[in-house]
């Protein structure tokens, strides 16, 4: 999941920060989720990594289509276009229940974000 | 806003026949609203994005790099950059973002309006007019070729001078315009002054320009060639015919970066990056005397050598075709193309004039074409019966070519176009004999219109 702050970063070329997480069967976190940061911002770094860490499935903003498909074509599941808080996302994500271009809301609204 | 009575279901109702993407905004630069220019850009419904961040919507490289907003909010004047964005369809389109404060103060008090703007069509506007290398008519695939083209960019990337040579007709002119389309001067002039074309007096009026009353005639002040570059690229080609006291003049400009117009005692600052280009040799003009060391130095900063035709392997046979094309395109005749023997023929010849002579032979071949293939019988008699042995080996310069029996001297100049002009005078004289003066019928025996002929026997001074 790239972030930027504690958002999901809006583009996945443009993200330094990457959230990596692991589930458990039954759709819980397991462990603390860690964050890994980028020398730089650049999409085909972020697929090797990506790749390097046998992640399955990717959580994101905007995607481009080549990277979306590569990523597809290496058996990744992509869930691209989710605006929000990274924590919803992933509970959602990790449920089964997150849909491409779903836009979460911080509780309470009208909070930073 | 509201102080104007407008409600927003209003305003975004007129937003909504705005052609370009707008986006209505809080002093957080968050969503108030957009119309559905925006919505289709971004792929999110506005409803569902009313209060998000627009850095989040917009997935612009410019909102997430650039405090535009921000810039926006504290100068209230609007602010403008061109980015990037990824729409609902996972494709980057080019867009300029332009962010203006509303309200009365400096500081904006109520909001920010965003407009954004598709340029896709612009930028394939823009790279269909500046077109790669081919598009500038720099053709090839030879190994010699590719390895100047593949040193265009490096060229490009730097505002150091750059000295083009090569023989007449490789493709100097195309190349320092090649050069300026790639560097980030592109959006500015690119300016040719021959060197080699005009008197001492008047090239130097020409490139550093005139105050009024500078000499008999300067009625008015004339800018010259290095202010109407300002900003581009000024290509001296040429270079080698600059007379020495100007060849001082551009070494100080070269220096200095200013200069001073003829007739004047104002100080011109400019930002010019100089392209030069010769087809003589500097090293040599400069042991003669005749060309200053210190300018070859400073011009010999980067170097880059067109190689003639003849040593570019296989380049001659694809240009003709090329050219081929062009022509029976332009000329709407359907020629499959070369027969074995011209294509031979072709191979064969030395082509002092180079790319450029080749063209015009092709263009002669095509003109006097009535079948569907060239033959040898078609091409310029200088090419058809010009001996193999000819051509020079490479690295050698070519000997003149060798004027054919029957053929005037007169018409069979060395250099390309000097063959040209004669042979089309003559072709034109003969079919015009051969149709005892009815331009009609010779139009029509020549594949030209009546037009073409007129325009052509005007241009030769024929009739």
């Amino acid at each position: 999941m790239p972030l930027l702050g504690e958002q999901i970063a809006p583009r996945f070329d443009l993200a330094v920060e990457v959230l990596i997480a692991e589930g458990e069967a039954g759709g819980a976190v397991a462990g603390e989720p860690r964050i890994v940061l980028l020398p730089a911002a650049s999409a085909d770094a972020l697929c090797a990594l990506i790749l390097k860490e046998g992640i399955g499935m990717v959580v994101c903003g905007a995607i481009e289509e080549n990277h979306f498909q590569y990523l597809s074509w290496k058996k990744i599941r992509v869930t691209d276009r989710v605006i929000g808080p990274w924590r919803p996302a992933l509970e959602r994500a990790l449920a089964g229940r997150l849909q491409p271009g779903e836009i979460l809301r911080e509780k309470p609204r009208g909070g930073s974000s | 806003m509201k102080q104007s009575g407008w409600r927003l279901p209003d305003i975004l109702a007129i937003l909504n026949g705005v052609p370009h993407g707008v986006a209505l905004l809080d002093r957080d630069a968050r969503l108030l609203g957009m119309n559905h220019a925006l919505e289709a850009l971004t792929g999110y419904p506005a409803a569902q994005v009313e209060g998000l961040a627009a850095d989040a919507v917009l997935c612009s490289h410019l909102s997430h790099k650039n405090p535009l907003y921000r810039q926006a909010m504290e100068g209230g004047g609007p602010v403008a950059a061109e980015g990037d964005l990824i729409g609902a369809s996972r494709k980057k389109i080019p867009v300029r973002l332009t962010v203006s404060a509303l309200g009365n103060g400096a500081a904006a008090d109520g909001g920010l309006v965003m407009v954004v703007e598709d340029l896709s069509l612009f930028r394939a506007l823009e790279k269909e007019r500046s077109g790669g290398l081919e598009a500038k008519g720099i053709i090839g695939h030879s190994p010699q070729l590719r390895k100047v083209l593949d040193f265009v960019p490096v060229l490009a990337h730097t505002d150091a001078t750059v000295l083009i040579t090569g023989e007449t007709g490789t493709g100097k002119d195309l190349l320092a315009e090649a050069i300026h389309h790639a560097s980030g001067r592109a959006a500015y002039p690119f300016v040719k002054v021959n060197c080699g074309a005009l008197p001492e007096n008047l090239l130097e009026s020409e490139l550093f320009g005139h105050a009024r009353g500078a000499f008999t005639g300067a009625h008015a002040d004339k800018p010259g060639m290095f202010r109407l570059a300002q900003g581009g690229t000024l290509f001296l080609t040429e270079i080698g015919d600059l007379p020495l006291p100007l060849q001082v003049k551009l070494l100080t400009v070269l220096d200095d970066r200013a200069f001073y117009p003829l007739g004047s005692s104002k100080r011109v600052q400019v930002d010019v990056r100089v392209v030069t280009g010769t087809h003589r040799n500097l090293k040599e003009l400069v042991a003669q005397g005749r060309f200053r060391q210190d300018l070859y130095f400073r011009l010999n900063v980067l170097t880059v050598h067109l190689p003639p035709l003849r040593e570019r392997e296989g380049d001659a046979a694809f240009l003709a075709d090329h050219f081929l094309q062009q022509f029976a395109s332009g000329l709407r005749k359907t020629i499959t193309g070369f027969s074995a023997k011209a294509m031979a023929r072709l191979a064969a010849y030395a082509y002092p004039g180079n790319v450029r002579e080749l063209r015009n032979i092709v263009e002669y071949a095509v003109s006097v074409c009535r079948g569907s293939e060239i033959t040898p019988e078609n091409l310029p008699e200088y090419v058809a019966k010009a001996p193999p042995a000819s051509r020079p080996a490479a690295g050698q310069p070519p000997a003149a070519p060798v004027p054919a029996a029957g053929v005037e001297p007169s018409m069979e100049g060395p250099a390309g176009e000097a063959n040209w002009q004669g042979a089309e005078k003559r072709l034109i004289m003969e079919t015009l004999l051969r149709c005892k003066g009815n331009r009609g019928e010779a139009a029509r025996a020549l594949g030209w219109g009546r037009s073409t002929l007129w325009r052509k026997m005007k241009q030769h001074g024929i009739g």
